[in-house]
C-alpha cells in the first residue's frame, strides 16, 4: 500500500497502471479507483486556480494509518493514495485512491470509506483563486 | 518547558504568524499553548489541534519539545 503528497502535476490513469503492474496478476478480481479533479466553479463563482496546502509528516502519517485501517476493515490485496498539493488549474487531479481485491464489495466500499475520510480529516487546505481576489474554502461539500 | 507551535491555512494568514515556540509550566494544556501562542486571542470555533501531528483535544497536557499545531477544517481531496 502506498500514500503519497506530491508536488506536481500527476496523470491518475497512468498511476493507475503502473502501480497495478506491481500487483500479481490473477490475485485480484476488482478495482475501485476515484479521481477527484480541479472544478472551474465553486459556490456559484468561476474559480481560475487553486493553492493546496498541506501539514507535512502529519498528513501522509494520517493517510498511511487510513490505508492500514482499511486493511484491517475489508479485505484488500491492495491500496494507493495519491495527492496533490501546490498550484492548480481547473481539470488538474487533485486526488486518486485505488483499491484491488479479490471482489467489488470490498473495493466500493473501502474505496468510498478511504475518500470520505481523506476528505474529512487529513490535513489539507485550499485557496481559490477568483476573479477579483483569493479565499480559503471553508467547507467541502457533500458527496 | 518548551512547546513548537504552528498554525495552517486560514488561521495562519488571520494571526499572520505560522510558527513559534512558546514557554508554558509544567501541567499546561493545548488550551493553555493557543492562549500563549496567540497572545491571548478568542480561539475561532471549529479550530482544530493537533499534538505532535495527532488531532488531540484543547484539555490534553502537553509535553516538553511537543509540537501543537492548529488549523482550521480540512478541504482536501
Amino acid at each position: 500500500m502506498r500514500a503519497e503528497v506530491r508536488e506536481r502535476p500527476f496523470d491518475p490513469l497512468a498511476e493507475l497502471v503502473a502501480y497495478q503492474q506491481g500487483l500479481a496478476a490473477g490475485a485480484y478480481g476488482a478495482l475501485t479507483s476515484f479521481v477527484g479533479t480541479m472544478r472551474d466553479f465553486n459556490e456559484g463563482d468561476a474559480v481560475l486556480g487553486m493553492r493546496l496546502e498541506h501539514y507535512p509528516g502529519m498528513t501522509e502519517r494520517f493517510l498511511e494509518r487510513l490505508l492500514a485501517e482499511a486493511a484491517e476493515r475489508w479485505p484488500l490485496l491492495d491500496a494507493l493514495i495519491l495527492h496533490r498539493v501546490g498550484a492548480l488549474a481547473p481539470g488538474d487531479p487533485i486526488v486518486l485512491v485505488a483499491v484491488w481485491s479479490a471482489h467489488r464489495g470490498a473495493t466500493f466500499e473501502a474505496c468510498r470509506f478511504l475518500i470520505e475520510r481523506l476528505k474529512s480529516e487529513a490535513p489539507f487546505w485550499k485557496k481559490e483563486r477568483l476573479q477579483d481576489g483569493e479565499r480559503w474554502v471553508e467547507h467541502n461539500t457533500p458527496g | 518547558m518548551q512547546i513548537r507551535v504552528r498554525f495552517f491555512a486560514s488561521l495562519r494568514d488571520g494571526l499572520g504568524l505560522s510558527d513559534r515556540a512558546v514557554e508554558l509550566p509544567a501541567g499546561a494544556t493545548v488550551a493553555d499553548v493557543w492562549a500563549a501562542a496567540s497572545d491571548g486571542r478568542e480561539r475561532p470555533p471549529a479550530i482544530l489541534a493537533a499534538r505532535n501531528m495527532e488531532y488531540t483535544d484543547y484539555g490534553t497536557p502537553v509535553a516538553d519539545g511537543d509540537e501543537v499545531a492548529f488549523f482550521p477544517p480540512v478541504t482536501g481531496g
